[in-house]
């Protein structure tokens, strides 16, 4: 945990520098090194303009994670019509038969 | 005027009283598209077969009897919206090759009402960006000067409306991708309130603030459109169950009655003295239809871009979490799955697009999660109870769509002063509420040679529609701005 707490509030830190390697790990992208040279020096300068929020006073304030009125949708439990099999394996990379092929994931 | 030049509500009016059929509008269309398009760049795929294949449905059912409030009008479709067997590439390498094996519900309510979809039209790259420099597909450029952008990320769209490739643009806006690029290509830029269109079919980004709207040359089209492209949808259970009214027949010639909020916190004095005085003419031309103008507060709106640049980049870390080279969309082969999902994703995105992945899983890391995303969410409430707020004291909120008009291209080459592009539009888009860019004045900018169109933005209460289309339909018919000037490509093509 790399945040203070600050009466309460989380308070975020400017100073702080990204590790992007291991951000990238996370999301699955492979980067040079050039671009992890780039990417922190702007995500760094990102996070000092996105810092202005810990100016803001939200501890007594809810999250919205959604603006406008939703409730639970619920439907019948009933086949429906969907996409065919043949059609979505089209656009597969690499299929065999009709499953998605994909490298081994469980070593021998 | 030619007929690719007419509005959607007169080919509609004559396609459906029978003067012109809805194949000859298309041909005219298609014939100007091929003329201009190499110069323009507003199309990634032009659909000649399935347009015409349309327009032979649409002259079939108008003569059955079948009445279409979008008989024959051209459509442009933003390339991250599916259409059944075509091409659908979000403006991303990563999809370069994928044709759609269904189509968006809000593009099928428009061929529904009988219009014709002229192409698949270029944008930043999964919509991220406010120029449509970050398409990895192709280059569009802005039909009243084509040194200069667009606007993004809608900005092929913007620029086929623009350049009459089509009567109507299909748009998609997260923090101002309809209504940034409508101000710089001198259009109506409409984004309804959040959840009035299904997204069910819209390649995600941002899944809280995504919302569908038209880009036109009139008010009165963007309310045809928005007719026919709302409603709610079982396929999005985010769309809202709410009837939609009628809103083109029902455009106001005055704004008596009404009270505009001008918000203090958006001094367009620091705009510079030509935009200042700009937007202050447009604000006496409201009072001058009968308006009450009146001052409102947005405290915390400056707090907009932090919030967005935490809450859409967190959300499009998830969404594009999909592209990982196994169902469809290109794969580039590893030494395991990890490694495949690694290189499959370095070479399918482009900078931009890795940029918001990083700060979004950055946001949403363990240890980071309160600090930024919870704390941006908790902003985000704020910044709807600031509208609430005034919006208790007027009927409409006035301000600028976009800080300045269309700039050249490569002139934003640090992210964050592309990112504030979008200071005026996302603070709307954080409370879902619905607001549109019309065209209000023309300014050449320092170097420029041209006067560009800049907008204004009108905003309203969740779900008021009527009331905002109507309000810009009587400031657009008092003021004419979009007719001052014609799109430079006729000087070029020497049409």
């Amino acid at each position: 945990m790399n945040s203070h707490t600050i009466n309460g509030s989380i308070r975020i830190l400017s100073s702080e520098k990204i590790d992007v390697r291991y951000v990238a790990k996370l999301a699955r992208i492979a980067l040079t090194d050039d671009e992890v040279e780039r990417f922190g020096t702007q995500l760094s300068d990102l996070l000092e303009h996105v810092d202005a929020l810990s100016r803001l006073d939200v501890s007594q304030v809810a999250a919205t994670a959604q603006v406008v009125e939703s409730r639970n949708v619920e439907r019948p439990d009933e086949e429906r019509p969907c996409l065919n099999r043949e059609t979505v394996l089209t656009e597969a990379p690499q299929r065999q038969g009709g499953f998605f092929r994909v490298p081994r994931i469980i070593a021998e | 005027m030619e007929l690719f030049e007419r509005s959607a509500a007169e080919i509609a009016r004559d396609v459906q009283g029978g003067t012109v059929s809805a194949a000859d509008v298309t041909e005219a269309v298609l014939r100007h598209v091929h003329a201009v398009d190499g110069e323009i760049g507003a199309y990634l795929t032009v659909l000649d077969d399935v347009a015409r294949a349309a327009a032979t449905r649409v002259d079939e059912r108008i003569k059955a009897g079948e009445k279409l409030p979008l008989a024959g009008v051209p459509l442009s479709v933003k390339d991250n919206m599916c259409l059944t067997g075509t091409r659908t590439t979000a403006g991303s390498k990563i999809l370069e090759q994928w044709v759609a094996p269904y189509t968006a519900t809000a593009v099928a309510r428009m061929l529904d009402a009988g219009a014709i979809p002229i192409g698949k039209s270029n944008m930043d790259e999964f919509a991220m960006g406010s120029s449509c420099e970050n398409s990895a597909l192709g280059v569009t450029k802005n039909p009243y000067d084509l040194t200069r952008v667009p606007g993004g990320s809608t900005g092929g769209s913007a620029a086929a409306v623009a350049a009459f490739e089509a009567a109507i643009g299909m748009g998609s806006d997260t923090g101002g991708s309809i209504r940034e690029p409508g101000a710089f290509c001198n259009l109506v830029g409409f984004k309804p309130t959040y959840g009035r269109v299904s997204r069910y079919g819209l390649i995600a980004f941002a899944s809280s603030l995504d919302q569908i709207g038209p880009l036109t040359r009139t008010v009165e089209d963007a309310a045809l459109a928005y007719e026919a492209m709302s409603g709610w949808d079982p396929m999005d259970s985010t769309s809202i169950d709410r009837e939609v009214e009628p809103v083109s027949s029902h455009l106001r010639g005055d704004l008596s009655g009404l009270k505009i909020g001008i918000v203090k916190e958006f001094d367009t004095r620091a705009l510079g003295d030509e935009i200042d005085e700009l937007y202050d003419k447009a604000y006496h031309d409201l009072e001058a239809l009968g308006a009450e103008l009146i001052d409102v507060s947005l405290p915390t709106a400056d707090y907009g871009l932090a919030t967005y640049y935490l809450i859409a980049p967190a959300e499009c870390s998830s969404n594009l979490a999909r592209f990982d080279g196994v169902r469809y969309g290109l794969r580039v082969e590893g030494a395991d799955v990890h490694d495949m999902y690694e290189k499959t994703r370095a070479a399918g995105f482009g900078p931009e697009v890795k940029r918001r992945i990083l700060i979004g899983t950055y946001a949403l890391s363990s240890g980071y999660y309160d600090a930024y995303y919870v704390r941006a969410q908790k902003a985000r409430t704020l910044i709807a109870d600031d509208f609430r707020k005034a919006f208790a004291q007027c009927d409409l909120i006035a301000c600028p769509a976009a800080s300045s008009p269309a700039f050249q291209f490569n002139a934003k080459s640090d992210p964050y002063s592309m990112y504030l592009m979008d200071y005026y539009t996302i603070p709307m888009s954080l409370a879902g509420l619905p607001a549109l860019s019309v065209p209000c004045g023309w300014i050449t900018p320092p170097g420029g040679d041209r006067p560009m169109p800049m907008g204004l933005q009108l905003t309203s209460p969740l779900f008021t529609e009527k009331l905002l289309l109507g309000a810009a339909h009587a400031y657009e018919r008092a003021t004419q701005h979009a007719s001052k000037h014609k799109p430079a490509f006729d000087a070029v093509s020497g049409r």
